[in-house]
């Protein structure tokens, strides 16, 4: 039966709170017994509240959680077999080590010798013997950790639950300490869920890596292929770097993008609009010419194990990695070999682009300034007596720091011969029949490509204005 | 002259000599002298031989006890609710609580002591039960308050491990929460206990013709026995440092091990 290898089991788990937001939904995961398994996004994106719900403090709207087969949902966390350590780790500050590490067995009435031997044994595994009578306070960050970690660990849960746990430890100390959580996950067999926003130490210590954002499952997979084949562009973009274009394939095996034509072993039919995926470590630099593309150093910084080189080619910007150096301002030719492309057949089709802030505090496109309010767009902000833009707290906001990412769907741009009017210019690089419309991907003047919808054929290398109506635009602030 | 930052405490400094050490001063001077200005113990020696005195204190003392009590039974599960809960007219529920404390003190004892004799008709015929209504109804937001202050701050974290630690909401109760209450609980009972004991006006506007340490001060004074009052009034303060030590010293451990002392 393979039911029995599976120690836990989420079936369509959606989380929503009384205001309407939806933390998680239609969540579904199986752990296998032992597993390691990371929950991995940015912060906001449901992780949390779903480990809240494995480990009982919150209950799903819907949706089962099955332990061994038998559904949880509804029991207290004090009987569920499952222990946590707490991101602020929830030492209880009125009790010393002991008194902390005992405080699970004795609510089930243990014997105090058996309490004794057993605080003894994991104070042993996390390394602080003789610390028994010391109290939470005088314990340094990465000490109170591991004490968090023993008072879980000494009840000997079926599934221990780590909601960040090394999110307050200096970058030295996290390294040591995921290395010996992973040593005690392989020591003690049990099964671990851990949650955090740090890919690279998602990509360390896993097993299963889930990969969240706004409350959805964006992948499921083994750290490797969550790197080396990831399911969409956030996936991609959320796990290492990358160079990620929209491009088309144009025939078998072959695809276009970033200006070049590539091959590729990933196989969709040929004018399939796609998404490439290049991982900075899989260009290789050769000579001018010599590539499939060429570009001009614009950026090299040395980051220790090897060179992060910024190079512009044409209108697109790629990063590589090397070791070895390479000239800014040279010009150099780049390769990439078929098993470096991952191709993935693009989802939608929405053109997201940067706008600025001027000093006005108006909103800025490639130069011209958008007809918009931007108190509408920045959530509680208002325009003071001075016109000035002020937070909901009455601070000043700072053109500087806020970054606004406008979105608009193909459909909604226009093409137009009065290039000069447009707010940006492009010439046509592909074009595909669809059906009812054209498909065109316009390279642009702000290095970037603009997938448009239109129902008249344009021919390929014509120079279009694109015209970007306001009102279809959405707007995000980023913080 | 450069302006140094001690320079501010002058005028508080000023106000302590006059109004507190200098009195203190005259306080020791009359209790130690006798009528004809000479140095005495007979104030000492009368006060603990003399039964009323020695009963009136045993009486202050368990009427403080008896009203500290009833306002922590009071306060507790009121301040619990109000810091946990996650209704939405919170603030206005607090604001029934405190807002007593804007109305004069005079005129609610007033109203309330229409109430008792509404009730009883004649209030000589509880006084100690009229005693510690009056004051429970005075002294109640002072223990309200800290205790909730407390349990606000209280990380939710605390609560959410013991139960995944295997505690039900009892447990959690009792093991956690209350422990972690307690430097609320401390400052709460210092704030009402020692009033408890003085506080003879609220006494005296229900009528009340019991006796408090306060009451047998103002009436030494009154009789224009200013050595025995002083004494008594020195002996009060004995008290009152001895209790402060007291809860100090439970509360201190509790404040080294992480707690929170209003």
């Amino acid at each position: 039966m393979s039911e029995s290898s599976n120690i836990i089991e989420l079936k369509h788990i959606t989380k929503s709170f009384e205001d309407g937001f939806v933390a998680v939904s239609d969540f579904n995961l199986e752990v296998k017994r032992g597993e390691f398994v990371t929950f991995l996004g940015p912060s906001g994106c449901g992780k949390t509240t779903t480990l809240r719900m494995i480990a009982g403090f919150d209950r799903p709207t819907s949706g089962e959680i099955l332990l061994n087969g038998k559904d949880i949902s509804h029991l207290p966390p004090n009987l569920r077999p499952i222990n946590t350590v707490f991101q602020r780790y929830a030492l209880f500050p009125h009790m010393n080590i002991y008194e902390n590490i005992a405080f699970g067995l004795k609510q089930k009435k243990t014997p105090k010798d058996i309490i004794r031997n057993k605080v003894k044994k994991v104070l042993q595994l996390v390394d602080l013997e003789g610390f028994e009578s010391r109290s939470v306070s005088t314990l340094s960050g990465g000490q109170q950790q591991r004490v968090a970690i023993a008072r879980a660990l000494v009840n000997e849960p079926e599934i221990l639950l780590l909601d960040e746990p090394l999110g307050a430890l200096d970058l030295k100390m996290r390294k040591e300490m995921q290395l010996e959580l992973k040593n005690m996950h392989k020591e003690l067999g049990i099964t671990f869920i851990y949650v955090t926003h740090d890919q690279e130490e998602a990509l360390t210590m896993s097993d299963k890596i889930v990969v969240m954002s706004e409350g959805k499952i964006q992948q499921i997979g083994t750290p490797e292929g969550i790197y080396n084949e990831p399911e969409n562009a956030f996936v991609a973009d959320f796990i290492g770097e990358s160079n990620i274009f929209n491009g088309i394939m144009t025939g078998h095996l072959k695809a276009r993008f970033a200006g070049g034509q590539f091959e590729t072993v990933d196989d969709y039919p040929e004018g399939t609009q796609i998404t490439a995926v290049v991982r900075p470590e899989d260009i290789q630099i050769t000579k001018p010419g010599e590539g499939q593309i060429t570009g001009k150093v614009t950026d090299v910084i040395f980051k220790g194990m090897h060179y992060e080189i910024t190079v512009q080619s044409g209108r697109y910007e790629l990063v590589i990695q090397s070791t070895k150096s390479a000239e800014p301002g040279s010009s150099i030719g780049m390769k990439v070999e078929p098993d470096g492309i991952h191709i993935m057949i693009a989802a939608e089709h929405t053109n997201y682009f940067n706008v600025d802030m001027n000093r006005d505090q108006m909103l800025e496109f490639n130069g011209s300034v958008l007809d918009t309010k931007v108190e509408n767009i920045i959530k509680g902000s208002r325009r003071n007596a001075d016109n000035q833009l002020v937070a909901s707290n009455g601070e000043l906001i700072d053109p500087e720091k806020i970054h606004i990412i406008a979105a608009i769907e193909p459909s909604d741009i226009q093409m137009s011969d009065n290039v000069e009017d447009c707010l940006v210019q492009g010439i046509i690089s592909d074009l595909i029949y669809m059906g009812d419309h054209y498909s065109y991907v316009i390279n642009t003047d702000i290095g970037q490509d603009f997938i448009v919808d239109d129902e008249y054929l344009w021919n390929m290398g014509d120079l279009v204005g694109l015209v970007l109506p306001i009102d279809k635009m959405r707007f995000t602030v980023k913080k | 002259m450069r302006f140094s930052r001690k320079l501010l405490g002058i005028p508080y400094a000023v106000f302590l000599i006059i109004f507190v050490v200098a009195p203190l001063f005259v306080l020791f001077f009359y209790a130690f002298t006798n009528g004809e200005g000479q140095f005495s113990f007979s104030n000492l020696t009368g006060f603990f031989s003399d039964p009323n005195t020695l009963g009136t204190l045993c009486y202050s003392f368990a009427l403080a006890f008896v009203v500290t009590v009833v306002c922590l039974l009071l306060a507790y599960p009121t301040a619990y609710f109000l810091a946990t809960s996650k209704l939405k007219a919170k603030g206005v529920i607090i604001m029934i609580f405190v807002m007593p404390m804007w109305i004069n003190f005079s005129l609610r004892i007033t109203a309330l002591k229409e109430i008792l004799t509404m009730i009883e008709r004649n209030l000589a015929y509880y006084p100690f039960l009229n005693s510690v209504l009056g004051m429970t109804y005075d002294f109640l937001p002072f223990m309200i308050l800290p205790i909730y202050n407390v349990i606000v701050k209280l990380s939710p974290d605390y609560g959410e491990a013991a139960r995944d630690l295997g505690a039900d909401s009892a447990g959690t109760f009792l093991q956690v929460t209350l422990p972690l209450s307690v430097p609320g609980i401390l400052s709460g009972v210092s704030m009402v206990f020692l009033p408890a004991m003085t506080n003879y006006v609220v006494l005296d506007m229900l009528y009340n013709s019991t006796y408090i340490m306060g009451s047998l001060i103002g009436s030494y004074f009154s009789a224009y026995n200013w050595h025995g009052g002083s004494m008594i009034a020195l002996i009060l303060l004995a008290v009152i440092c001895g209790f402060t030590l007291l809860t100090d010293s439970i509360g201190e451990g509790e404040v080294k091990r992480g707690g929170a002392m209003l």
